[in-house]
């Protein structure tokens, strides 16, 4: 066990080493790549002994990494944004085949307009995948969570490839302090890779995704990963337990800061959620009563350990880094859906924020807590609010003059007319 | 290809039991099964099929399948990164001694043209580059046939279709697939029809005893697709050859060899005439004009290698 500064890349890439997963299909996107050259380098080095194999896109990358988990070696493959979007039919197709394999994702705003910077609607997209999905809030957290996310993986109940989710700019390109667990520990923890029936052998012919004709095999092949996507919920308990007593930190299902007496309760998933927890102790200091909760795993949805939590608010605030258009903050619905008839359940109040790498500044916070604490006092929920300044719009409105002047400049036969 | 070399000299060698059971939920009298199971027979059951959305996808309906061996089914764009993931997989378990020699598996993509000469290419492209030790087999019935035959990328000039259904059939052109592959010079590719069994099994015994990208492109005369009584493929298809239109050849070793050259070739007509999809070209009235730029296009493909 070391102390070392790193990126969250550079965390995803130990978690994988430490993991010791067998291959490695690679495609690179801005901001991944870090993550794919760093394990190309130690398998250069011979520091790992894996295999890494460029694919030539997303979709071919997610279905060779299905194919091996499903041929029976321990797969990891990393991606991010349009990537994950490039594969998502193979991200349901593999799913299905019940090979478990961790894919890391490295969040970032989707196009378009097309940008490089973090937000959650990546991500989300893959709600309904299949892949179970795990979100940390640290560098920290992302090593543990590639390490969490085999054995939750691998698991005889669950056996579902995951998702583990970190945030593109505020946790790829970030250096924090790590502890990278010794791989002796690591060993304890995760036992090598059991494929179980699940392989291609001469002697053992099978085979694996065929067709269904009808709704009724359908459904029971579709309602079987339903069945073992909430069976992992329980093992999570089971898999933390372990993680703790062989890496020595508690992998909670919900972090929890400054809850026990809150009455408002911020509601936010990765990495913003430590600003959230720094807004919390500020107003603290003011004398507010505010925590905050965070799911670290979003599918399955722990919704029975979210009611246990949050019924003893008055308030939450629900923060989506996502943005459902025409619907809203994804997070908020499906908070609501969790708390719905439970007596006793907090009003929620809803605030899209943090798209594409935008800040939530702590003035915001305390906004926020400001307008849920009036929800909490009135019963009444608020209408949702997408957090924007004036100083933005200013902003926006300064670069749509400049682009108006560019045009009148380049085709000054314009009359200010058709511009307006 | 010098016939000594293989084991199948005359049709008496030809595999006298089948391994490709029987049931599936494919056509009557389709030519792209009548293929599959002479090169299965040929190949044997160690094989692992990754197949790409198809027609075949049908020939394994939970809990069913003719194979013997294994099967695995991916998407209509990446069997060739299936296969990627498969071979790689087990390359990397014999390496860590988990995986026995007896225990390996020959990789094989099963696709139609659909998948081979469209939404899959950028896979094969792909999976050709990186030298990947696999057998691509494309089941060619020039039409996304399983939907029930819209043009695709391998329809040839003139053919009706269901989104070519003008007077003059498909105006574009059949895309080249042997020709993208040489070109990228991969171990082995070559063209076969069930119709000429031999020249089949030949090929396919060849590409079994090589390694790296292989591939083998099989004309499926189509019943339902091209307007034909089931009955009548082996004759489409084998005047698919004679007419030339569909030469029979292989790639090797930096050359391209036609290993049935039958002269004189029959005009195109006596192949065109048997099929629905060309029906519009003699009746009402014959469609000189189109027949005419058919034949030139056959003479010209030849006039290169006669």
């Amino acid at each position: 066990m070391r102390r070392q500064l790193l990126t969250g890349n550079a965390a995803a890439a130990w978690g994988a080493r430490l993991a010791e997963v067998d291959y490695v299909p690679a495609f690179p996107i801005t901001p991944q790549t870090e993550i794919i050259e760093t394990l190309d380098r130690w398998i250069e080095a011979g520091e790992m002994p894996a295999r890494l194999v460029m694919l030539e896109s997303e979709h071919s990358m997610i279905t060779a990494a299905g194919a091996a988990a499903a041929t029976g070696v321990r797969v990891f493959t990393a991606t991010s944004s349009q990537g994950l979007l490039y594969g998502m039919e193979m991200l349901y197709t593999v799913a299905g085949w019940r090979a478990p394999f961790v894919l890391v994702n490295v969040s970032r705003g989707l196009a378009a307009p097309i940008t490089l910077e973090s937000d959650h609607c990546d991500v989300l997209a893959a709600r309904d995948s299949g892949f179970l999905q795990i979100h940390c809030s640290t560098c920290q957290e992302v090593i543990d969570g590639v390490l969490l996310a085999y054995r939750l993986a691998e698991h005889p109940r669950v056996r579902m490839p995951v998702l583990v989710n970190l945030d593109g700019f505020y946790l790829s390109f970030t250096r924090e302090p790590v502890v990278i667990p010794d791989l002796e520990s690591v060993r304890r923890f995760l036992p090598p890779f059991d494929p179980e029936g699940i392989r291609f052998r001469a002697s053992e012919p099978i085979s694996q995704a065929v067709a269904v004709l009808g709704g009724g095999p359908y459904s029971y092949f579709r309602y079987e990963m339903h069945l073992a996507a909430q069976e992992a919920l329980t093992a999570w308990d089971e898999v933390a337990s372990d993680f703790e007593r062989e890496l020595g930190r508690p992998a909670p299902l919900l972090e929890t800061h400054r809850v026990e007496d809150a009455e408002i309760v911020f509601f936010m998933l990765g990495s913003f959620a430590t600003k959230g927890m720094d807004a919390v102790d500020r107003l603290r200091d003011a004398g507010w009563k505010v925590g905050l909760v965070r799911p670290r795993l979003v599918r399955p949805w722990p919704a029975d350990a979210l009611r246990r939590t949050l019924c003893a608010v008055r308030g939450v605030a629900v923060i989506d880094q996502n943005l459902s258009m025409g619907m809203g903050g994804i997070l908020h619905g499906e908070l609501a859906a969790a708390l719905y008839g439970a007596p006793d359940a907090p009003v929620l109040a809803s605030f899209v924020g943090g798209l594409g790498g935008r800040d939530i500044s702590p003035e915001e916070f305390f906004e926020i807590a400001a307008v849920t604490k009036q929800a909490a006092e009135s019963g009444h929920a608020p209408a949702p609010r997408l957090l924007y300044t004036e100083g933005e719009l200013r902003e926006v409105r300064k670069l749509q003059g400049i682009a108006l002047a560019e045009r009148h400049e380049t085709s000054p036969q314009r009359t200010p007319l058709e511009e307006a | 290809m010098s016939e000594t070399s293989s084991s199948f000299l005359r049709m008496a060698d030809l595999p006298s039991t089948h391994l490709l059971g029987g049931g599936t939920a494919m056509c009557a009298g389709c030519g792209g099964l009548q293929a599959l199971q002479q090169i299965y027979d040929v190949m044997g059951e160690k094989t692992v099929f990754v197949n790409a959305a198809g027609c075949m996808t049908m020939l394994s309906v939970y809990p069913f399948t003719p194979f013997r061996g294994s099967w695995l089914y991916t998407s209509m764009a990446s069997a060739p990164a299936g296969a990627q993931g498969v071979r790689d997989a087990l390359d990397l378990l014999a390496a860590k001694g988990k995986l026995p020699p007896e225990e390996d598996l020959g990789v094989v993509v099963l696709s139609g043209d659909g998948s081979a000469y469209g939404m899959g290419l950028s896979a094969t492209s792909g999976a050709i580059d990186r030298g990947l030790d696999f057998l691509y087999l494309c089941y060619d019935n020039e039409g996304y046939g399983n939907t029930g035959q819209q043009g695709s990328a391998a329809t040839p000039l003139g053919a009706r279709t269901a989104t070519d259904p003008g007077a003059e059939g498909h105006v574009g052109f059949k895309k080249d697939l042997f020709g993208l592959w040489v070109a990228n010079r991969p171990t082995y590719v070559a063209t076969v029809i069930g119709a000429e069994p031999l020249d089949l099994a030949r090929k396919i015994e060849k590409a079994m005893q090589l390694s790296g990208p292989r591939l083998i492109l099989a004309l499926a005369p189509c019943p339902t697709g091209w307007g034909f009584a089931p009955e009548d493929m082996v004759e489409i298809a084998r005047l698919a050859v004679r007419t030339g239109i569909f030469p029979l050849k292989e790639y090797a070793g930096g050359e391209v060899v036609h290993t049935k050259k039958k002269l004189p070739r029959l005009p195109v007509e006596e192949y065109l005439k048997l099929q629905g999809r060309f029906a519009h070209l003699f009746e009402p009235q014959r469609n000189d004009a189109v027949i005419d730029a058919i034949q030139a296009q056959v003479d010209a493909y030849w006039a290169e290698y006669e």
